[in-house]
């Protein structure tokens, strides 16, 4: 599983060559809640990964009867139908974060060329490009899921190609104020003038200037996916016979889980997609707390220097 | 008076951009989904009734823009095809039926989300490093982190089926008639409490946060410092200095968030199976009925549009800097 591989090494790569951003990975990996959230994401790469040694077999197997609770057996008990929740949890962590950090990486790298080519180009491109990044912005996003999800044939690409289509707009945005304002710094100008191409200018002068941005829009989104995906399945859109986070909560709901009080079949996915979601905040928060100084809690009120403008 | 004009051409874009793609949707899908709708439909319906879906859906072999030009049209005059799983009421009023319950679920939640986490966005700003300051952001990070429908899901175990406190789905109970008496409105009442607090839980963090982040930006302006000096008191220069000018994003995102009530309650209704649109909207997908999803997906886009247009006039009214520009 490729996807799961990118998915371990996203965090370091997003920021690693030059020097500058070095800098960004260190006081990272300093900041307490950065580095809680690396280890719990590194630790549910791990499990991901680790599904068929842990759990070796196909996990929607009917093993035994349905509805146990949590056992020696059983670690955390059966569904209805007598599946084992631990398997099905272990196994669902592959496709749940594989969709989430594809999610993550293909709406984030939209929102960087939309981003960078409208503040790059200006003019004639920009507003066509800011207009419909605030079509997509403005129009209800679970409803657009829904009402594509249900003219789409399902499966796993479809819940991925409806999950990028809605969720690129937004880091698009952040990604053309902040590409705007480096824009106009004199190096761009500099570099225009020496005659660079427009390529390279947007890539190798502008995009290394705003690592830190792009990284907290790709968490964002990657958060943003997990948490999409798993409506969409738990509303039945996705594809049913593959074994994620969502599609369980989806059986537990349709098997009653509720009703019946086996909550066992449908806190531990639930759980999972929290803990996964908190830890990326967790990175997030302190990507934003190291370049953004304004946030930082230990500085006293009285003691800030800067104004909104 | 530029600037709306301006916005609400914009908005007319976008809804004809969600016109567009409910028409493109049907008619270009791989899969052919139109046809196993009319496989399913075939028993219930009469020959001139699928007739009129085929129109409907761009399958009478009429040139495309002339099919275009009449479904803009009957989108403007309201007409919005026959819904199927509730064969023969028009979509329409399907929708009409519903979107009450909505309005109810997601105005109440709203209201009492955007009050209670502006004024504690207000205090935490105010007493920074203090406990609300300090314990709750990461505590509505650590909520946000849960799916929205798994909290729903959560409570609805714990108060409902655990603890017995509260009904647990439908706006009211089976039996009771519709009306303005006490007994009826308590009745819905205590069937709005789970839903809307689910609702409350999850959004209350996002306003606290931002309203904490503006009054920080406001507490270090000029005329606080001011207002300080001249020995007003604290209670004051909180709510009448700094909370007065901070309160103007919040007012984008009540306009924001009002648009989204139409949609926003829908994994809320699923769960509760609360009657509204949102709920309507997966019974739709679930019994193909292409015609009612695609007029749920106008309405709560209209809605949308409409409330942003309506938070553009507001702004206005309360920003003079609007006005200069």
């Amino acid at each position: 599983m490729t996807a799961i591989e990118i998915a371990t090494a996203t965090t370091p790569t997003a920021s690693a060559p030059s020097s500058r951003r070095r800098g960004l990975l260190r006081q990272l990996i300093d900041s307490k809640k950065a580095l809680a959230g690396l280890i719990l994401l590194a630790l549910f790469a791990l499990l991901a990964l680790l599904a068929p040694v842990l759990a070796p077999g196909d996990p929607s197997l009917i093993n035994s009867t349905g509805s146990q609770a949590p056992s020696a057996a059983h670690w955390l008990g059966t569904t209805a139908k007598g599946q084992d929740v631990l398997a099905l949890t272990l196994w669902g962590a592959r496709s749940s974060l594989f969709v989430g950090f594809t999610v993550g990486l293909a709406a984030t790298a939209i929102a960087i060329l939309v981003g960078l080519a409208s503040a790059y180009f200006g003019r004639i491109v920009d507003d066509a490009l800011t207009l419909v990044t605030n079509i997509f912005l403005l129009l209800p996003g679970l409803p657009l899921l829904i009402i594509l999800a249900a003219f789409l044939p399902p499966g796993t690409s479809t819940v991925i190609l409806v999950l990028v289509v809605t969720g690129w707009a937004g880091s698009a945005r952040v990604l053309r104020a902040q590409a705007k304002s480096i824009r106009g710094k004199d190096f761009v100008a500099a570099a225009v003038v020496t005659g660079e191409r427009p390529l390279r200018i947007m890539f190798r002068e502008i995009l290394p200037n705003m690592a830190s941005v792009v990284m907290t829009t790709l968490l964002g989104c990657v958060i943003f996916g997990i948490g999409a995906q798993a409506g969409l399945e738990f509303l039945g859109l996705g594809d049913s016979s593959v074994v994620s986070w969502g599609t369980n909560l989806y059986w537990a709901s349709n098997d009653g889980a509720l009703m019946t009080g086996t909550w066992w079949a449908f806190v531990p996915s639930g759980m999972c997609i929290a803990l996964v979601a908190f830890a990326l905040a967790l990175v997030n928060y302190a990507v934003d707390e190291i370049t953004n100084p304004r946030l930082r809690s230990r500085r006293a009120r009285r003691a800030l220097p800067e104004r909104r403008a | 008076m530029r600037l709306i004009l301006r916005n609400l051409g914009f908005y007319l874009l976008a809804f004809w951009a969600s016109i567009t793609l409910n028409f493109v949707l049907p008619r270009f899908m791989p899969g052919d989904p139109v046809s196993r709708m009319f496989a399913q439909a075939q028993g219930t319906m009469q020959p001139d009734q699928i007739a009129q879906l085929r129109k409907l859906f761009g399958l009478d072999h009429r040139p495309l823009w002339e099919q275009y030009l009449s479904y803009v049209k009957s989108v403007f005059t309201g007409d919005l095809g026959i819904s199927i799983t509730r064969f023969p009421t028009p979509v329409s009023d399907v929708i009409g039926q519903q979107i009450g319950w909505t309005l109810l679920l997601g105005g109440v939640a709203l209201v009492i989300a955007a009050v209670l986490g502006n004024l504690l966005g207000i205090v935490a700003a105010w007493r920074r490093g203090g406990v609300l300051d300090s314990a709750f952001p990461p505590l509505l990070i650590f909520v946000g982190s849960f799916p929205y429908f798994w909290l729903a899901m959560g409570a609805l175990y714990l108060f409902g089926v655990s603890l017995g406190w509260f009904p647990l789905r439908h706006a009211y109970d089976v039996g009771l008639t519709p009306g303005l008496n006490g007994e009826f409105v308590s009745n819905v009442a205590t069937h709005l409490v789970l839903p809307a607090l689910t609702i409350v839980l999850v959004s209350i963090g996002g306003w606290m946060l931002g309203m904490r982040n503006t009054m920080i930006a406001t507490a270090a302006e000029d005329y606080i410092t001011m207002a300080e000096a001249k020995g007003l008191s604290p209670s004051r220069i909180m709510f009448r200095y700094a909370a007065r000018n901070a309160l103007l994003p919040s007012v984008t995102n009540f306009g924001m968030a009002l648009g989204f009530v139409v949609g926003g309650a829908l994994l809320t209704e699923v769960v509760f199976a609360y009657p509204g649109i949102g709920y309507q909207l997966l019974m739709a997908v679930q019994g193909l009925d292409y015609p009612l999803m695609q007029g749920i997906f106008l309405t709560i886009t209209a809605a949308v549009l409409l409330a942003n247009f309506l938070v553009d006039l507001v702004y206005v009214r309360l920003d003079p800097r609007v006005r200069v520009r």
